[in-house]
Protein backbone atom coordinates (compact mmCIF):
# COMPACT_ATOMS: atom_id res chain seq x y z
CA UNK A 1 0.00 0.00 0.00
CA UNK A 2 1.16 3.31 -1.13
CA UNK A 3 1.56 5.78 2.64
CA UNK A 4 1.09 9.23 1.87
CA UNK A 5 0.87 11.65 4.78
CA UNK A 6 -2.56 12.14 5.20
CA UNK A 7 -1.20 15.80 6.80
CA UNK A 8 0.11 16.55 3.37
CA UNK A 9 -2.47 18.03 0.65
CA UNK A 10 -1.44 19.61 -2.29
CA UNK A 11 1.34 21.08 -0.87
CA UNK A 12 0.32 22.37 2.72
CA UNK A 13 0.33 20.70 5.57
CA UNK A 14 -1.05 21.73 9.05
CA UNK A 15 1.67 20.47 11.61
CA UNK A 16 -0.68 17.92 12.95
CA UNK A 17 -3.99 19.86 13.44
CA UNK A 18 -6.65 20.05 11.20
CA UNK A 19 -6.46 23.25 9.49
CA UNK A 20 -8.17 26.19 6.84
CA UNK A 21 -5.76 28.02 5.00
CA UNK A 22 -6.89 31.41 3.39
CA UNK A 23 -4.26 32.08 0.42
CA UNK A 24 -4.27 35.60 -1.31
CA UNK A 25 -7.72 36.52 -0.46
CA UNK A 26 -9.24 39.55 -2.49
CA UNK A 27 -12.28 41.25 -3.02
CA UNK A 28 -13.16 43.70 -5.18
CA UNK A 29 -16.61 45.85 -6.47
CA UNK A 30 -16.23 47.35 -9.66
CA UNK A 31 -12.85 49.45 -8.95
CA UNK A 32 -13.86 49.26 -5.44
CA UNK A 33 -11.00 46.93 -3.99
CA UNK A 34 -12.56 46.15 -0.64
CA UNK A 35 -9.93 43.36 0.46
CA UNK A 36 -6.30 42.50 -1.30
CA UNK A 37 -3.25 39.76 -0.60
CA UNK A 38 -5.22 38.37 3.01
CA UNK A 39 -3.64 35.33 4.46
CA UNK A 40 -5.02 33.12 7.52
CA UNK A 41 -4.00 30.05 8.76
CA UNK A 42 -6.98 28.86 10.84
CA UNK A 43 -6.35 26.07 13.68
CA UNK A 44 -9.40 23.51 14.70
CA UNK A 45 -10.32 24.20 18.40
CA UNK A 46 -9.06 27.72 18.71
CA UNK A 47 -11.40 30.81 18.38
CA UNK A 48 -9.95 33.58 16.17
CA UNK A 49 -11.75 36.71 16.22
CA UNK A 50 -11.67 39.69 13.52
CA UNK A 51 -11.13 43.13 14.96
CA UNK A 52 -10.80 46.41 12.66
CA UNK A 53 -12.05 49.30 11.78
CA UNK A 54 -15.64 50.27 10.29
CA UNK A 55 -15.66 49.48 6.53
CA UNK A 56 -12.48 47.30 7.04
CA UNK A 57 -13.77 44.82 5.27
CA UNK A 58 -14.37 42.06 8.23
CA UNK A 59 -18.10 40.93 6.68
CA UNK A 60 -17.19 40.82 3.23
CA UNK A 61 -13.88 38.84 4.38
CA UNK A 62 -16.62 36.27 6.05
CA UNK A 63 -19.04 36.35 3.22
CA UNK A 64 -15.89 35.62 0.84
CA UNK A 65 -14.65 32.86 2.71
CA UNK A 66 -18.49 31.04 2.30
CA UNK A 67 -18.75 31.72 -1.19
CA UNK A 68 -21.25 34.23 -1.42
CA UNK A 69 -19.38 36.95 -2.78
CA UNK A 70 -17.18 36.33 -5.71
CA UNK A 71 -13.10 36.45 -4.26
CA UNK A 72 -9.46 35.61 -5.92
CA UNK A 73 -7.68 33.13 -4.52
CA UNK A 74 -7.58 29.72 -2.77
CA UNK A 75 -9.16 28.12 0.75
CA UNK A 76 -8.02 24.96 1.28
CA UNK A 77 -9.06 22.90 4.42
CA UNK A 78 -8.17 19.67 5.84
CA UNK A 79 -9.39 17.55 8.48
CA UNK A 80 -7.47 15.96 11.21
CA UNK A 81 -7.15 12.75 9.77
CA UNK A 82 -6.32 13.64 6.66
CA UNK A 83 -9.66 12.12 5.24
CA UNK A 84 -11.47 14.95 3.99
CA UNK A 85 -10.15 17.90 2.47
CA UNK A 86 -11.52 20.30 -0.08
CA UNK A 87 -14.60 22.36 0.72
CA UNK A 88 -15.22 22.42 4.57
CA UNK A 89 -18.87 22.76 5.80
CA UNK A 90 -19.72 25.73 6.99
CA UNK A 91 -21.67 27.27 9.63
CA UNK A 92 -22.79 31.01 9.36
CA UNK A 93 -24.54 32.93 12.10
CA UNK A 94 -24.82 36.64 9.92
CA UNK A 95 -24.31 39.78 11.58
CA UNK A 96 -28.51 40.77 10.82
CA UNK A 97 -31.28 39.20 8.83
CA UNK A 98 -32.69 41.53 5.86
CA UNK A 99 -35.44 40.21 7.22
CA UNK A 100 -39.04 41.90 7.08
CA UNK A 101 -39.84 41.46 10.86
CA UNK A 102 -43.51 40.61 10.30
CA UNK A 103 -43.20 37.87 7.82
CA UNK A 104 -44.79 34.61 9.41
CA UNK A 105 -41.57 32.69 9.58
CA UNK A 106 -41.03 31.17 13.00
CA UNK A 107 -38.03 29.63 14.33
CA UNK A 108 -38.81 26.12 13.97
CA UNK A 109 -39.86 27.08 9.87
CA UNK A 110 -36.44 28.10 9.53
CA UNK A 111 -34.72 24.53 10.73
CA UNK A 112 -37.19 22.83 9.05
CA UNK A 113 -36.90 24.91 5.39
CA UNK A 114 -32.94 24.55 5.97
CA UNK A 115 -33.34 21.13 6.99
CA UNK A 116 -36.13 19.37 5.77
CA UNK A 117 -36.60 17.93 2.03
CA UNK A 118 -40.37 18.76 1.86
CA UNK A 119 -41.83 22.18 1.53
CA UNK A 120 -41.91 23.77 5.00
CA UNK A 121 -46.01 24.35 4.56
CA UNK A 122 -46.39 20.50 3.74
CA UNK A 123 -44.29 19.42 6.56
CA UNK A 124 -45.95 18.01 10.19
CA UNK A 125 -44.23 19.87 12.46
CA UNK A 126 -44.90 17.08 15.33
CA UNK A 127 -42.11 15.01 14.21
CA UNK A 128 -39.23 17.48 13.17
CA UNK A 129 -39.98 19.97 16.42
CA UNK A 130 -38.20 17.14 18.71
CA UNK A 131 -35.06 17.30 16.96
CA UNK A 132 -35.35 21.61 16.60
CA UNK A 133 -35.63 21.78 20.52
CA UNK A 134 -32.63 19.71 21.23
CA UNK A 135 -30.32 21.73 18.46
CA UNK A 136 -31.68 24.79 20.11
CA UNK A 137 -31.03 23.23 23.33
CA UNK A 138 -27.34 23.64 22.72
CA UNK A 139 -27.97 27.46 23.01
CA UNK A 140 -30.28 27.18 25.39
CA UNK A 141 -33.13 28.49 23.04
CA UNK A 142 -35.75 25.51 23.08
CA UNK A 143 -38.72 27.63 24.32
CA UNK A 144 -38.53 29.85 21.39
CA UNK A 145 -39.19 27.19 18.65
CA UNK A 146 -42.53 28.59 18.11
CA UNK A 147 -41.68 32.03 18.06
CA UNK A 148 -41.87 34.17 15.19
CA UNK A 149 -38.15 35.38 14.24
CA UNK A 150 -39.07 38.98 13.85
CA UNK A 151 -40.16 38.61 18.06
CA UNK A 152 -36.84 37.71 18.98
CA UNK A 153 -34.63 40.04 20.81
CA UNK A 154 -31.77 40.67 19.23
CA UNK A 155 -29.70 38.62 21.17
CA UNK A 156 -32.54 35.20 21.15
CA UNK A 157 -32.02 35.43 17.27
CA UNK A 158 -28.59 35.63 17.71
CA UNK A 159 -28.75 32.16 19.43
CA UNK A 160 -30.98 31.13 17.45
CA UNK A 161 -28.86 31.76 14.65
CA UNK A 162 -26.14 30.16 16.18
CA UNK A 163 -27.83 26.76 16.90
CA UNK A 164 -28.98 26.22 13.19
CA UNK A 165 -25.27 27.53 12.06
CA UNK A 166 -24.23 23.83 14.25
CA UNK A 167 -27.07 22.02 12.56
CA UNK A 168 -25.07 19.41 11.58
CA UNK A 169 -21.70 20.46 13.52
CA UNK A 170 -19.32 22.64 10.90
CA UNK A 171 -15.98 22.21 10.55
CA UNK A 172 -15.64 25.81 10.35
CA UNK A 173 -17.98 28.48 12.37
CA UNK A 174 -18.11 31.82 10.96
CA UNK A 175 -19.85 34.26 13.13
CA UNK A 176 -20.42 37.85 12.04
CA UNK A 177 -21.13 39.93 15.71
CA UNK A 178 -24.13 42.56 15.52
CA UNK A 179 -22.82 45.92 16.33
CA UNK A 180 -26.21 46.46 18.00
CA UNK A 181 -29.25 45.53 19.35
CA UNK A 182 -27.46 42.88 21.65
CA UNK A 183 -26.66 43.73 25.60
CA UNK A 184 -24.07 43.36 27.40
CA UNK A 185 -24.91 40.50 29.36
CA UNK A 186 -26.48 38.76 26.38
CA UNK A 187 -22.64 39.24 24.33
CA UNK A 188 -21.04 37.86 27.54
CA UNK A 189 -23.30 35.04 27.15
CA UNK A 190 -22.90 34.49 23.53
CA UNK A 191 -19.10 34.74 24.06
CA UNK A 192 -19.04 31.84 26.66
CA UNK A 193 -21.43 29.54 24.54
CA UNK A 194 -19.16 29.73 21.75
CA UNK A 195 -15.91 29.31 23.68
CA UNK A 196 -17.64 26.28 25.42
CA UNK A 197 -18.31 24.73 22.13
CA UNK A 198 -15.14 25.54 20.73
CA UNK A 199 -13.68 22.95 23.31
CA UNK A 200 -16.44 20.66 23.23
CA UNK A 201 -16.90 19.99 19.37
CA UNK A 202 -12.72 21.12 18.53
CA UNK A 203 -14.23 23.61 16.21
CA UNK A 204 -12.45 26.43 14.10
CA UNK A 205 -13.84 29.57 14.72
CA UNK A 206 -14.24 33.14 13.19
CA UNK A 207 -15.69 35.69 14.89
CA UNK A 208 -16.25 39.26 13.83
CA UNK A 209 -15.59 41.56 16.98
CA UNK A 210 -16.52 44.58 17.92
CA UNK A 211 -15.86 44.23 21.57
CA UNK A 212 -11.97 44.61 22.36
CA UNK A 213 -12.79 43.31 25.91
CA UNK A 214 -14.09 40.16 25.23
CA UNK A 215 -11.85 39.37 22.47
CA UNK A 216 -9.40 39.56 24.74
CA UNK A 217 -10.97 37.37 27.40
CA UNK A 218 -11.87 34.80 24.86
CA UNK A 219 -10.19 34.73 21.57
CA UNK A 220 -7.10 32.54 21.29
CA UNK A 221 -6.06 34.59 18.29
CA UNK A 222 -6.63 38.01 16.95
CA UNK A 223 -6.48 39.31 13.52
CA UNK A 224 -6.55 42.90 12.66
CA UNK A 225 -7.70 44.01 9.43
CA UNK A 226 -8.13 47.07 7.38
CA UNK A 227 -8.37 46.31 3.77
CA UNK A 228 -5.57 43.50 4.53
CA UNK A 229 -4.35 41.60 7.25
CA UNK A 230 -2.09 44.06 9.19
CA UNK A 231 -1.48 42.09 11.91
CA UNK A 232 -2.08 38.86 13.94
CA UNK A 233 -1.39 37.12 17.23
CA UNK A 234 -2.57 36.62 20.58
CA UNK A 235 -5.25 39.69 21.53
CA UNK A 236 -2.16 41.02 23.63
CA UNK A 237 0.15 41.08 21.31
CA UNK A 238 -2.02 42.43 18.37
CA UNK A 239 -3.49 45.41 20.84
CA UNK A 240 0.10 46.00 21.66
CA UNK A 241 1.10 46.30 17.80
CA UNK A 242 2.14 49.34 16.21
CA UNK A 243 -0.77 48.91 14.08
CA UNK A 244 -3.97 48.72 16.52
CA UNK A 245 -2.05 51.95 18.06
CA UNK A 246 -2.68 53.83 15.16
CA UNK A 247 -6.00 52.97 14.37
CA UNK A 248 -7.47 52.79 17.88
CA UNK A 249 -4.45 55.04 19.77
CA UNK A 250 -2.90 53.88 22.77
CA UNK A 251 -4.23 50.55 23.71
CA UNK A 252 -6.15 51.48 26.94
CA UNK A 253 -7.21 54.73 25.68
CA UNK A 254 -8.25 53.50 22.35
CA UNK A 255 -9.92 50.10 23.59
CA UNK A 256 -12.14 52.67 25.31
CA UNK A 257 -12.59 55.01 22.14
CA UNK A 258 -12.96 52.06 20.46
CA UNK A 259 -16.42 51.02 22.95
CA UNK A 260 -17.69 54.81 22.50
CA UNK A 261 -18.01 54.52 19.07
CA UNK A 262 -19.89 50.81 18.74
CA UNK A 263 -22.61 52.60 21.93
CA UNK A 264 -23.59 55.10 19.01
CA UNK A 265 -25.40 52.23 16.94
CA UNK A 266 -26.87 50.93 20.38
CA UNK B 1 -63.33 19.68 -22.33
CA UNK B 2 -64.47 16.77 -20.70
CA UNK B 3 -68.62 16.95 -20.76
CA UNK B 4 -68.22 15.01 -17.43
CA UNK B 5 -66.63 18.33 -16.25
CA UNK B 6 -69.40 20.43 -16.96
CA UNK B 7 -72.22 17.75 -15.87
CA UNK B 8 -70.32 17.38 -12.54
CA UNK B 9 -70.17 21.48 -12.16
CA UNK B 10 -74.13 21.77 -13.19
CA UNK B 11 -74.70 19.07 -10.42
CA UNK B 12 -72.19 20.58 -7.90
CA UNK B 13 -73.52 24.02 -8.62
CA UNK B 14 -77.02 24.25 -9.70
CA UNK B 15 -76.83 28.04 -9.73
CA UNK B 16 -78.03 30.31 -12.24
CA UNK B 17 -74.74 31.22 -12.63
CA UNK B 18 -72.67 28.07 -13.57
CA UNK B 19 -75.64 27.41 -15.84
CA UNK B 20 -73.74 29.29 -18.93
CA UNK B 21 -70.24 27.48 -20.57
CA UNK B 22 -68.43 30.53 -20.33
CA UNK B 23 -69.41 30.83 -16.67
CA UNK B 24 -68.17 27.09 -15.76
CA UNK B 25 -64.68 27.84 -17.81
CA UNK B 26 -64.30 30.56 -16.12
CA UNK B 27 -64.94 29.36 -13.15
CA UNK B 28 -62.51 26.46 -13.71
CA UNK B 29 -59.84 29.24 -14.62
CA UNK B 30 -60.29 30.97 -11.68
CA UNK B 31 -60.13 27.78 -9.73
CA UNK B 32 -56.45 27.15 -11.43
CA UNK B 33 -54.81 30.07 -11.69
CA UNK B 34 -55.70 31.84 -7.99
CA UNK B 35 -53.81 29.15 -6.08
CA UNK B 36 -51.10 29.56 -8.07
CA UNK B 37 -51.22 33.66 -7.56
CA UNK B 38 -51.65 32.98 -3.92
CA UNK B 39 -48.70 30.52 -3.29
CA UNK B 40 -45.85 32.54 -5.36
CA UNK B 41 -47.35 35.63 -3.76
CA UNK B 42 -46.33 34.34 -0.45
CA UNK B 43 -42.65 34.29 -1.62
CA UNK B 44 -43.20 37.99 -3.75
CA UNK B 45 -44.52 39.86 -0.38
CA UNK B 46 -41.75 37.85 1.68
CA UNK B 47 -38.98 39.20 -0.31
CA UNK B 48 -40.62 42.26 -0.67
CA UNK B 49 -40.79 42.33 -4.31
CA UNK B 50 -43.85 44.02 -4.88
CA UNK B 51 -42.28 46.50 -7.60
CA UNK B 52 -40.34 44.15 -9.32
CA UNK B 53 -43.68 41.49 -9.72
CA UNK B 54 -45.22 44.53 -10.79
CA UNK B 55 -42.10 45.63 -13.66
CA UNK B 56 -42.97 41.59 -14.51
CA UNK B 57 -46.49 42.56 -16.09
CA UNK B 58 -45.26 45.26 -17.65
CA UNK B 59 -42.38 43.22 -19.64
CA UNK B 60 -45.36 40.89 -20.68
CA UNK B 61 -47.32 43.91 -22.00
CA UNK B 62 -44.00 44.65 -24.14
CA UNK B 63 -43.96 40.98 -25.03
CA UNK B 64 -47.67 40.98 -26.23
CA UNK B 65 -47.03 44.01 -28.23
CA UNK B 66 -44.17 42.40 -30.15
CA UNK B 67 -45.73 39.03 -30.79
CA UNK B 68 -48.63 40.99 -32.30
CA UNK B 69 -46.40 43.48 -34.29
CA UNK B 70 -45.14 39.93 -35.89
CA UNK B 71 -48.65 38.97 -36.56
CA UNK B 72 -48.57 36.09 -34.48
CA UNK B 73 -52.02 34.47 -33.77
CA UNK B 74 -51.49 34.06 -30.22
CA UNK B 75 -49.08 37.14 -29.11
CA UNK B 76 -49.25 35.04 -25.38
CA UNK B 77 -46.13 32.99 -26.36
CA UNK B 78 -43.82 35.61 -27.53
CA UNK B 79 -44.73 37.10 -24.78
CA UNK B 80 -43.57 34.53 -22.49
CA UNK B 81 -40.51 34.26 -23.92
CA UNK B 82 -39.95 38.08 -24.25
CA UNK B 83 -41.12 38.36 -20.39
CA UNK B 84 -38.73 35.69 -19.56
CA UNK B 85 -35.88 37.62 -21.12
CA UNK B 86 -36.87 40.38 -19.10
CA UNK B 87 -37.19 38.91 -16.02
CA UNK B 88 -34.24 37.09 -16.54
CA UNK B 89 -32.43 40.82 -17.11
CA UNK B 90 -33.81 42.48 -14.19
CA UNK B 91 -33.06 39.39 -11.48
CA UNK B 92 -29.02 39.44 -12.99
CA UNK B 93 -28.78 43.29 -13.00
CA UNK B 94 -30.30 43.27 -9.02
CA UNK B 95 -27.88 40.85 -8.12
CA UNK B 96 -24.99 42.76 -9.92
CA UNK B 97 -25.25 46.35 -8.34
CA UNK B 98 -25.55 46.88 -5.20
CA UNK B 99 -27.14 50.24 -5.05
CA UNK B 100 -30.96 50.98 -5.01
CA UNK B 101 -32.83 48.18 -6.94
CA UNK B 102 -36.27 50.12 -6.85
CA UNK B 103 -34.41 53.11 -9.62
CA UNK B 104 -33.42 50.52 -12.00
CA UNK B 105 -36.52 48.32 -11.65
CA UNK B 106 -38.26 51.59 -11.91
CA UNK B 107 -36.19 52.37 -15.44
CA UNK B 108 -36.67 49.26 -17.06
CA UNK B 109 -40.65 48.72 -16.13
CA UNK B 110 -41.73 51.86 -17.59
CA UNK B 111 -39.49 51.80 -20.76
CA UNK B 112 -41.22 48.22 -21.20
CA UNK B 113 -44.46 49.55 -21.07
CA UNK B 114 -43.23 52.28 -22.69
CA UNK B 115 -42.33 50.44 -26.08
CA UNK B 116 -45.30 47.86 -25.66
CA UNK B 117 -47.74 51.14 -25.98
CA UNK B 118 -45.50 52.41 -28.90
CA UNK B 119 -45.84 49.09 -30.65
CA UNK B 120 -49.05 48.35 -30.30
CA UNK B 121 -50.18 51.96 -31.30
CA UNK B 122 -48.54 51.61 -34.44
CA UNK B 123 -50.39 51.52 -37.44
CA UNK B 124 -53.34 52.56 -35.31
CA UNK B 125 -54.91 49.32 -33.70
CA UNK B 126 -54.42 49.88 -30.43
CA UNK B 127 -58.06 49.70 -29.93
CA UNK B 128 -57.47 45.97 -30.96
CA UNK B 129 -55.08 45.34 -27.99
CA UNK B 130 -56.37 47.49 -25.58
CA UNK B 131 -58.57 44.21 -24.08
CA UNK B 132 -55.06 43.37 -22.74
CA UNK B 133 -55.02 46.83 -20.20
CA UNK B 134 -58.54 45.28 -18.65
CA UNK B 135 -58.51 41.63 -19.41
CA UNK B 136 -61.49 39.59 -20.29
CA UNK B 137 -61.69 35.85 -17.88
CA UNK B 138 -65.05 35.12 -20.17
CA UNK B 139 -63.12 34.82 -23.11
CA UNK B 140 -61.28 32.14 -21.87
CA UNK B 141 -61.44 29.40 -24.41
CA UNK B 142 -61.10 25.42 -23.39
CA UNK B 143 -57.37 25.01 -25.22
CA UNK B 144 -56.47 27.64 -22.60
CA UNK B 145 -57.84 25.85 -19.57
CA UNK B 146 -55.72 22.58 -21.02
CA UNK B 147 -52.61 25.09 -20.96
CA UNK B 148 -53.88 26.12 -17.04
CA UNK B 149 -54.32 22.77 -16.42
CA UNK B 150 -50.46 22.15 -17.43
CA UNK B 151 -48.96 25.42 -16.08
CA UNK B 152 -50.58 24.36 -12.74
CA UNK B 153 -49.23 21.43 -12.45
CA UNK B 154 -45.41 22.58 -13.76
CA UNK B 155 -45.71 25.13 -11.03
CA UNK B 156 -46.41 23.04 -8.16
CA UNK B 157 -43.77 20.16 -9.12
CA UNK B 158 -41.13 23.16 -9.15
CA UNK B 159 -42.30 24.85 -6.26
CA UNK B 160 -41.75 21.66 -4.32
CA UNK B 161 -38.27 21.48 -4.62
CA UNK B 162 -37.67 25.13 -4.52
CA UNK B 163 -39.77 26.66 -1.73
CA UNK B 164 -37.67 25.92 1.17
CA UNK B 165 -34.85 27.05 -0.69
CA UNK B 166 -36.55 30.57 -1.34
CA UNK B 167 -37.52 30.96 2.25
CA UNK B 168 -34.14 30.77 3.15
CA UNK B 169 -32.57 33.13 0.31
CA UNK B 170 -35.39 35.39 2.16
CA UNK B 171 -34.24 35.59 5.40
CA UNK B 172 -30.66 36.06 4.28
CA UNK B 173 -28.88 35.42 1.26
CA UNK B 174 -25.59 34.62 2.74
CA UNK B 175 -27.04 32.02 5.25
CA UNK B 176 -28.69 30.46 2.13
CA UNK B 177 -25.42 30.19 0.58
CA UNK B 178 -24.15 28.71 3.93
CA UNK B 179 -26.56 25.48 3.58
CA UNK B 180 -25.26 25.35 0.10
CA UNK B 181 -28.70 27.58 -1.76
CA UNK B 182 -27.45 28.75 -5.11
CA UNK B 183 -29.30 32.05 -4.47
CA UNK B 184 -29.15 33.35 -8.74
CA UNK B 185 -29.90 30.55 -10.29
CA UNK B 186 -32.97 30.00 -7.88
CA UNK B 187 -34.08 33.45 -7.73
CA UNK B 188 -33.68 33.67 -11.31
CA UNK B 189 -36.12 30.27 -11.72
CA UNK B 190 -38.60 32.35 -9.31
CA UNK B 191 -38.94 35.29 -11.38
CA UNK B 192 -39.21 33.19 -14.63
CA UNK B 193 -42.28 31.36 -13.00
CA UNK B 194 -43.84 34.76 -12.22
CA UNK B 195 -43.20 36.61 -15.17
CA UNK B 196 -44.80 33.34 -17.19
CA UNK B 197 -48.03 33.31 -14.43
CA UNK B 198 -48.60 36.80 -14.84
CA UNK B 199 -47.97 36.74 -19.01
CA UNK B 200 -50.63 34.23 -19.59
CA UNK B 201 -52.88 36.03 -16.87
CA UNK B 202 -52.63 39.39 -18.57
CA UNK B 203 -55.40 38.45 -21.13
CA UNK B 204 -57.86 37.58 -18.88
CA UNK B 205 -57.23 39.93 -15.66
CA UNK B 206 -55.44 42.91 -17.38
CA UNK B 207 -51.98 44.55 -17.08
CA UNK B 208 -53.37 46.82 -14.68
CA UNK B 209 -54.23 45.12 -11.95
CA UNK B 210 -52.18 41.60 -12.29
CA UNK B 211 -49.79 42.48 -9.62
CA UNK B 212 -52.39 42.65 -7.36
CA UNK B 213 -53.62 39.45 -7.61
CA UNK B 214 -49.92 38.20 -6.66
CA UNK B 215 -49.59 41.09 -3.91
CA UNK B 216 -52.67 41.05 -2.19
CA UNK B 217 -53.62 37.32 -1.19
CA UNK B 218 -50.30 37.24 0.57
CA UNK B 219 -50.33 40.96 1.96
CA UNK B 220 -53.76 39.94 3.98
CA UNK B 221 -52.77 36.35 4.75
CA UNK B 222 -48.97 37.76 6.76
CA UNK B 223 -51.56 39.77 8.41
CA UNK B 224 -52.72 36.75 10.30
CA UNK B 225 -50.05 33.88 9.81
CA UNK B 226 -47.87 32.92 12.59
CA UNK B 227 -45.76 30.53 10.99
CA UNK B 228 -45.41 29.66 7.30
CA UNK B 229 -47.48 26.90 7.29
CA UNK B 230 -50.72 29.19 8.16
CA UNK B 231 -48.89 31.63 6.03
CA UNK B 232 -48.87 29.39 2.92
CA UNK B 233 -52.57 27.81 3.09
CA UNK B 234 -54.12 31.01 4.21
CA UNK B 235 -52.68 33.03 1.43
CA UNK B 236 -54.21 30.15 -1.38
CA UNK B 237 -57.29 30.09 0.32
CA UNK B 238 -58.17 34.03 0.40
CA UNK B 239 -56.98 33.80 -3.10
CA UNK B 240 -59.61 31.36 -3.80
CA UNK B 241 -62.38 32.89 -1.79
CA UNK B 242 -61.33 36.28 -4.24
CA UNK B 243 -61.35 34.57 -7.37
CA UNK B 244 -64.92 32.93 -7.01
CA UNK B 245 -66.76 35.59 -5.12
CA UNK B 246 -65.25 37.72 -7.72
CA UNK B 247 -66.31 36.29 -10.43
CA UNK B 248 -69.51 35.65 -9.12
CA UNK B 249 -70.20 39.60 -8.01
CA UNK B 250 -68.82 40.01 -11.89
CA UNK B 251 -71.76 38.22 -13.12
CA UNK B 252 -74.10 39.62 -10.99
CA UNK B 253 -72.88 43.28 -11.36
CA UNK B 254 -71.83 42.87 -14.92
CA UNK B 255 -68.57 44.48 -14.20
CA UNK B 256 -65.14 43.44 -15.30
CA UNK B 257 -63.99 40.81 -13.46
CA UNK B 258 -60.30 41.04 -12.95
CA UNK B 259 -61.26 44.15 -10.87
CA UNK B 260 -64.16 42.45 -9.01
CA UNK B 261 -61.55 39.98 -7.99
CA UNK B 262 -58.67 42.37 -6.74
CA UNK B 263 -61.93 44.74 -5.18
CA UNK B 264 -62.90 40.91 -3.34
CA UNK B 265 -58.91 40.73 -1.94
CA UNK B 266 -58.86 44.20 -0.84
CA UNK B 267 -62.00 43.96 0.96
CA UNK B 268 -60.31 40.38 2.90
CA UNK B 269 -56.85 42.34 3.60
CA UNK B 270 -58.57 44.79 5.68
CA UNK B 271 -60.38 42.50 7.45
CA UNK B 272 -56.77 40.45 8.04
CA UNK B 273 -55.81 44.07 9.17
CA UNK B 274 -58.45 44.86 11.91
CA UNK B 275 -58.11 41.25 13.11
CA UNK B 276 -54.40 41.57 13.63
CA UNK B 277 -55.28 44.88 15.27
CA UNK B 278 -57.69 43.15 17.49
CA UNK B 279 -55.04 40.47 18.45
CA UNK B 280 -52.52 42.66 19.79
Amino acid sequence: MNQTNPQEYKGFACSGFCCTKIENFGVAFGSAVILEDVNLHIHCGELTAIIGPNGAGKSTLLKAILGDIRHTGKLKYLDAKGQRSGNPLIGYVPQHLAFDRGSPVSVLDLFNAAEGRLPVFLQRNRKTKARVEESLSIVKAQHLVDRKLGALSGGELQRVLLALALDPIPDLLLLDEPVSGIDQKGLELFYKTVSDLRREYDLSIILVSHDLDLVEHYADRAILINKTVLSQGTPQEVFDGPDARELFGSVRFGREAYDETQEGGN
Amino acid sequence: MPAFVYDAMDFLLPFQWVSYAFMKNALLAVLLISPLFGLLGTMVVSNKMAFFSDALGHGAFTGIAIGALFGLLNPVIAASVFSVLFAILITVIKDKSREATDTIIGVFSSLAVALGLVLISMGGSFNKYSSYLIGDLLSISVAEIGVLVLVFLLVMLIWFFIANKLLLISVNPSLAASRGVKTLPLEIVFTCIVAVIVTISIQWVGLLIVNSMLVLPAAAARNVARNTRQYTFTSVLIALISGILGLIGSYYLNTATGATIVLVSGVLFFLSLAVKRVRS
